[in-house]
């Protein structure tokens, strides 16, 4: 638990390291303990919670998710957060999704016919293109943007899934990777708002990378 | 490209690592937290811990181990081995567990996975069965290869998934701990019938037999005593993968 949240917005030194603050939204989906360590690892001072007035105030806003989209819409919704994080993206907070988080992050998704969160323009569907349903393990991540984020790519992460997001603007597909033939979108972002498909804290150092890229990204300009 | 993973399995009792033979004569071999990190620096795709004490008090210590993983490995894992009720899965989730693998518990109680796989997601519920050739085919036998099921492990293979399992580990009975390789026909019999990841498991005595399982249509290979006995390294096994031309992360 170490880590004391910092002002928002704000970069302090610690033991000789950037530490950029970063709040880890707790709606429920389990396992953020590793996400928190990954984070840690990669500069990040975290804070992990469920208090809606929280995640609004933050400058730094990460979307985890693991399990099914209606399931965790519906807990979004019920604790306050789903408002929270789009008040969040509208001040001008930097918003991360991973992997269910991700998804979670556009207008819709075809599991379970769920609107979203609505902070990117497109939706999640499944991957019918695919020989085998879940895309689990570890697979190439190539960058398709000049972007912050990409720098951290190429790489081979971790993936473990059903769906996968289609965003509307061909400009918010930052990386790809490829199944059944076909790439999909396994970096997405515009704006503040982005995400990874794949799990950056289960990609071991690759991973690390990729979330040292997001927080430097997003410490750049705050 | 997706890659073929190379996994070791942990036996764990409570919160220690234990080894055996057959779950006898088991000899306490230290932290599996440092052996799971040990592993994933020497390259392993993902680790399996199966948790084998069967004592109550032994849960709350494999808990406690799950949380310390959590914090120090940086790839997936999985545990089995005692999951009896939806409960279950969701404290080794919430502990810092990525999939969960049932078993016999499925067997008593197909539903189960339904419910795991609507509660959790089908990405972090694993099947696992173990599987001993007999007339006309494989039969499952359950309670660690102990009891006979008169199920047919194709046909328990293709429920699983249909029910909602996300991947399938699928061990043979005959080839485990013979380590003279992997039952092939197996693996490939199964593959063919679900779409959903398949692990090879029991039998591996080198590089070759996890290559072999690999090209008979295996997603993964699960392996112990080779890594334990400190013969060979995942990341050893998957050059050699990557030599016979099958994708490995190296």
């Amino acid at each position: 638990m170490g880590a004391r949240p910092w002002p928002g917005g704000r970069r302090a030194e610690h033991e000789g390291q950037p530490v950029t603050p970063v709040c880890v939204v707790d709606y429920g989906a389990g396992n953020l303990r590793s996400l928190r360590t990954g984070l840690e690892r990669a500069g990040a001072a975290v804070t992990v919670t469920d208090d809606p007035a929280r995640v609004a105030a933050a400058g730094r806003v990460l979307v985890p998710g693991v399990g099914a989209a209606g399931a965790a819409m519906a807990a979004l919704e019920r604790r306050g957060l789903a408002g929270a994080i789009r008040d969040a993206a509208a001040a001008g907070a930097y918003v991360f999704g991973i992997c269910l988080g991700l998804q979670l992050l556009f207008d819709a998704s075809d599991e379970d016919d769920v609107p979203c969160l609505g902070l990117l323009p497109g939706r999640a569907v499944a991957m019918s293109f695919a020989d085998r349903v879940p895309h689990m393990g570890w697979n190439d991540v190539t960058p398709q943007a000049d972007h912050p984020l990409a720098r951290a790519l190429p790489a081979v992460c971790y993936f473990a899934h059903s769906y996968a997001v289609e965003p509307a603007a061909a400009g918010s597909v930052l990386g790809t990777t490829e199944l059944g033939g076909r790439p999909f979108a396994s970096v997405a972002g515009a704006g503040r708002v982005a995400g990874t498909q794949f799990h950056p804290e289960k990609s071991g150092p690759a991973g690390r990378d990729l979330l040292r890229a997001f927080l430097r990204w997003s410490a750049r300009a705050a | 490209m997706l890659r073929k993973r190379v996994i070791p399995c942990l036996d764990v009792r409570g919160g220690r690592l234990v080894k055996g033979v057959r779950f006898r004569e088991l000899r306490d071999c230290g932290d599996p937290v440092d052996a799971a990190e040990r592993y994933a620096a020497a390259g392993a795709d993902e680790i399996v811990w199966l948790n084998i004490a069967a004592e109550a008090e032994a849960w709350r210590e494999l808990l406690e181990a799950v949380e310390r993983a959590a914090e120090r490995v940086d790839i997936p894992l999985t545990v089995g081995g005692g999951i009896d009720r939806p409960e279950r899965a969701r404290e080794l989730l919430l502990a810092g567990a990525d999939k969960i693998s049932v078993n016999s518990a499925a067997l008593r109680t197909p539903e189960l996975i339904d419910e795991l796989a609507e509660r959790l997601g089908s990405q972090c519920v694993v099947v696992a069965m173990d599987a001993a050739r007999g007339d006309g085919g494989w039969w499952t036998y359950s309670r660690g290869g102990m009891q006979p099921t008169g199920i047919d492990t194709v046909e328990w293979a293709q429920e699983a998934a249909r029910r909602g399992s996300g991947e399938l580990l699928v061990t043979s009975i005959d080839s485990d701990g013979g380590r003279r390789g992997y039952d092939l026909e197996l693996i490939g019999r199964i593959r063919e019938r679900v779409r959903v990841p398949v692990i090879a498991s029991g039998g591996a005595g080198g590089a070759g037999d996890i290559v072999a399982a690999l090209r008979a249509g295996a997603d993964a290979a699960l392996a112990a005593s080779i890594f334990h006995d400190g013969e060979t390294t995942p990341d050893d096994v998957k050059r050699e993968v990557a030599a016979c031309g099958l994708p490995a992360r190296v």
